[in-house]
Order: structure tokens, then C-alpha cells, then sequence
């Protein structure tokens, strides 16, 4: 007479996995909208300093990096072990940081242009002297917004 | 005559979303990219003649980092872990003390007429000093900076700095002013 008496006997329905798509499709485009590729392959290794105090970058695509680094072992025969500036794919110099900055620039909207951020990625133990170079040019390039780029340290408080 | 289109199998429809699921699982980078902000200072516009402005010593904080990555703030050796209190004690200057700087009576929207220091703290290394040390000294200042205006937040809102609103942020540090200046790097402590 009980509604919930169980019917013995049965079998346990099967889980229906026909909605099984839906989901990793789901899934699947989160992830491509949310994914970045990585946009340049790194010739110069570097290990980014600590710091306590940052901010975080938000704007990505208004992002233009400046690597600074150790060569990595296979271009050592050429570029020596001291630290060296990296733009886009190539090794560069001091000098060529203006021309990158203007194409840099060329490559976004117009109206987003003085948006634009440098971030330094460098080195921890590289000599301020190549940095300073780098600012002077970025100053002569009028990109004054610069993103000195650290990781998160310890804090020991 | 009209003959049914048998249904497409798609139970393989999984295995394909799977697939792509997976590639951009493993090609996706999450990471933010976090930093020291900062703004340049525009380079002079060269027809200007070269005024030198000139500061009370007293209202200098000199910090000279040399090619060992030693600190020298206003002729005395400092350790890092010293500098943040330092550069604390050099803002707020307490005791109204003769070496430390002026103050100057200014009004800020919602502390009224108040005592704000015309400290400026010059940052000055060498060619030779590591980047890691430029940093932390960086680092450090924002440290002070961001500490001085916590406590000026806490003490009128009971609230840190970052929870107030964009007006009470302004005047927390129009209270507090931490100006920095880099000047053009020189070779203190000897050749390379």
C-alpha cells in the first residue's frame, strides 16, 4: 500500500550519458576563450626577482614584453653568457627598442595606443646598467608606463 | 520517393570534444602577469634651459645603491631590512625634527588643514647593482608608502587603504605624499 515500497528485484537503471557531450563542450569553450597562447619562444632564460608589493596586469593585449636574460645554452657560442635583450623572436639591442615600441604601437587600435604598458621581464641577477639603457629608450619612445615584472614573494611578517 | 536519412551516429561526439578539451587544457596559460607599476618620467623638452630646482637638503632622502648592492641613505649605511621604517620615519617625521623634512600646512578634503611633509626620496644606483636589488629597494618603498597611507586610512575610516573609495584615496594621499625620484644613473663606487 506504501507509494515508496521498493520493487525488488530490479535492475539500476543505467546513467544516461547522452548529455556527456554537452558538457565537455562546455568545458572546451571556456577554455578556449579564456586560453593565451604563449606568443613568443624565449631564446634568453631569466628568473623574475620577488617582491611584496604588486599589482597585477590586467589588460593583456595592451601588454608589450621586453624579455631580459641569460642566452639560452644553444646561442651562448654566439651571444656570450651575459645578459641580453630579447624582442619579439630575435636578440636585440638597446637601439632597437624604439623601433619595436612604434611597431608595437602599429599593431593596436588607434585609440588604445597611449594604453600601452611595458613590462620588463628580467632577470634577477642582471646589472642595472642594461635596464637603465632600456628606460632611457623607453622615455626617448615616450612609453612611460612600465610594469617592472616580479613574482610574489614570502611574506615574513 | 522520399526515403528516411538514417540518424548520424554520435556517440563519438564526445570523444572528439575530449580531445580538443584536453589540447587546450595542456596549451592554455593561466598566469597573471604580476609587477612593480610604475610611470616614467617624460624626457625634458631640450629648448628648456636646465633649471636646476633646487631642494633643502633636509628634505632629501638619499638613497645610493652601489655595485655591491650596499645601501647608502643619507651618508649612513643602511641595511634593506632597515630602509622601510627609515623612509617611514623620514615621511611622517615625528618629532618635528631640525634634519628631517618641512612640513607645510595644506588642506585635504576630509582631514581639513593638515601638516604634509615635503620629503622626496631620490633613488640613485650604479651601473653594477643587480636588478634583484633595484627591485627590493623598489619594493620596499611601496611597502612604506602603501603602510604610511594604511595607517592615515585606519586611523579617519577604520578601513586599509584599498577598501576605500576613489575620492578618500585621493586625499589619503594628497596627506601622505610619496614622491620618488630616479635620477640618471652614475658609476658611484668606483669603474666596472
Amino acid at each position: 500500500m506504501s507509494k515508496f515500497r521498493k520493487e525488488g528485484g530490479k535492475e539500476l537503471p543505467e546513467i544516461s550519458t547522452a548529455s556527456l557531450p554537452d558538457i565537455v563542450f562546455m568545458l572546451l569553450f571556456f577554455f578556449m576563450v579564456s586560453t593565451t597562447m604563449r606568443d613568443v619562444e624565449l631564446n634568453v632564460s631569466y628568473v623574475q626577482p620577488q617582491a611584496k608589493e604588486l599589482t597585477k596586469l590586467e589588460k593583456k593585449d595592451l601588454v608589450s614584453n621586453i624579455h631580459v636574460g641569460v642566452p639560452l645554452r644553444k646561442y651562448q657560442k654566439t651571444f656570450g653568457t651575459e645578459s641580453r635583450i630579447q624582442l619579439n623572436d630575435k636578440f636585440a639591442t638597446v637601439d632597437d627598442i624604439q623601433a619595436f615600441i612604434a611597431s608595437e604601437r602599429e599593431a593596436r587600435k588607434e585609440e588604445l595606443r597611449n594604453k600601452l604598458t611595458t613590462s620588463l621581464k628580467v632577470d634577477r641577477y642582471t646589472k642595472m646598467g642594461i635596464i637603465v639603457d632600456i628606460k632611457q629608450e623607453l622615455r626617448k619612445a615616450s612609453a612611460l608606463k612600465l610594469n617592472y615584472s616580479a613574482l610574489q614573494g614570502a611574506d615574513e611578517n | 520517393m522520399a526515403r528516411k536519412t538514417p540518424e548520424i551516429n554520435s556517440s563519438s561526439m564526445a570523444d572528439i570534444a575530449f580531445l580538443l578539451l584536453i589540447f587546450f587544457l595542456v596549451s592554455t596559460t593561466m598566469d597573471v602577469d604580476t609587477g612593480i607599476y610604475k610611470k616614467l618620467p617624460p624626457i625634458p623638452e631640450t629648448d628648456q634651459p636646465d633649471e636646476e630646482i633646487k631642494v633643502k637638503k633636509r628634505n632629501v632622502l638619499a638613497i645610493l645603491v652601489n655595485r655591491n648592492d650596499e645601501l647608502l641613505v643619507n651618508g649612513e649605511l643602511l641595511d634593506i631590512s632597515q630602509l622601510r621604517e627609515k623612509t617611514k620615519e623620514f615621511i611622517l617625521n615625528p618629532n618635528n625634527s631640525e634634519d628631517l623634512p618641512e612640513k607645510q600646512v595644506k588642506t585635504v578634503p576630509y582631514f581639513g588643514d593638515v601638516m604634509v611633509s615635503k620629503g622626496l626620496v631620490s633613488l640613485q644606483n650604479d651601473r653594477g647593482t643587480s636588478y634583484e636589488m633595484y627591485i627590493r629597494v623598489q619594493d620596499e618603498l611601496a611597502i612604506a608608502a602603501r603602510e604610511l597611507k594604511d595607517e592615515k586610512a585606519m586611523s579617519k575610516w577604520g578601513k586599509i587603504y584599498s577598501e576605500l573609495d576613489k575620492e578618500q584615496q585621493d586625499a589619503v594621499k594628497k596627506y601622505v605624499p610619496m614622491a620618488i625620484s630616479e635620477a640618471e644613473p652614475k658609476n658611484v663606487g668606483g669603474k666596472r
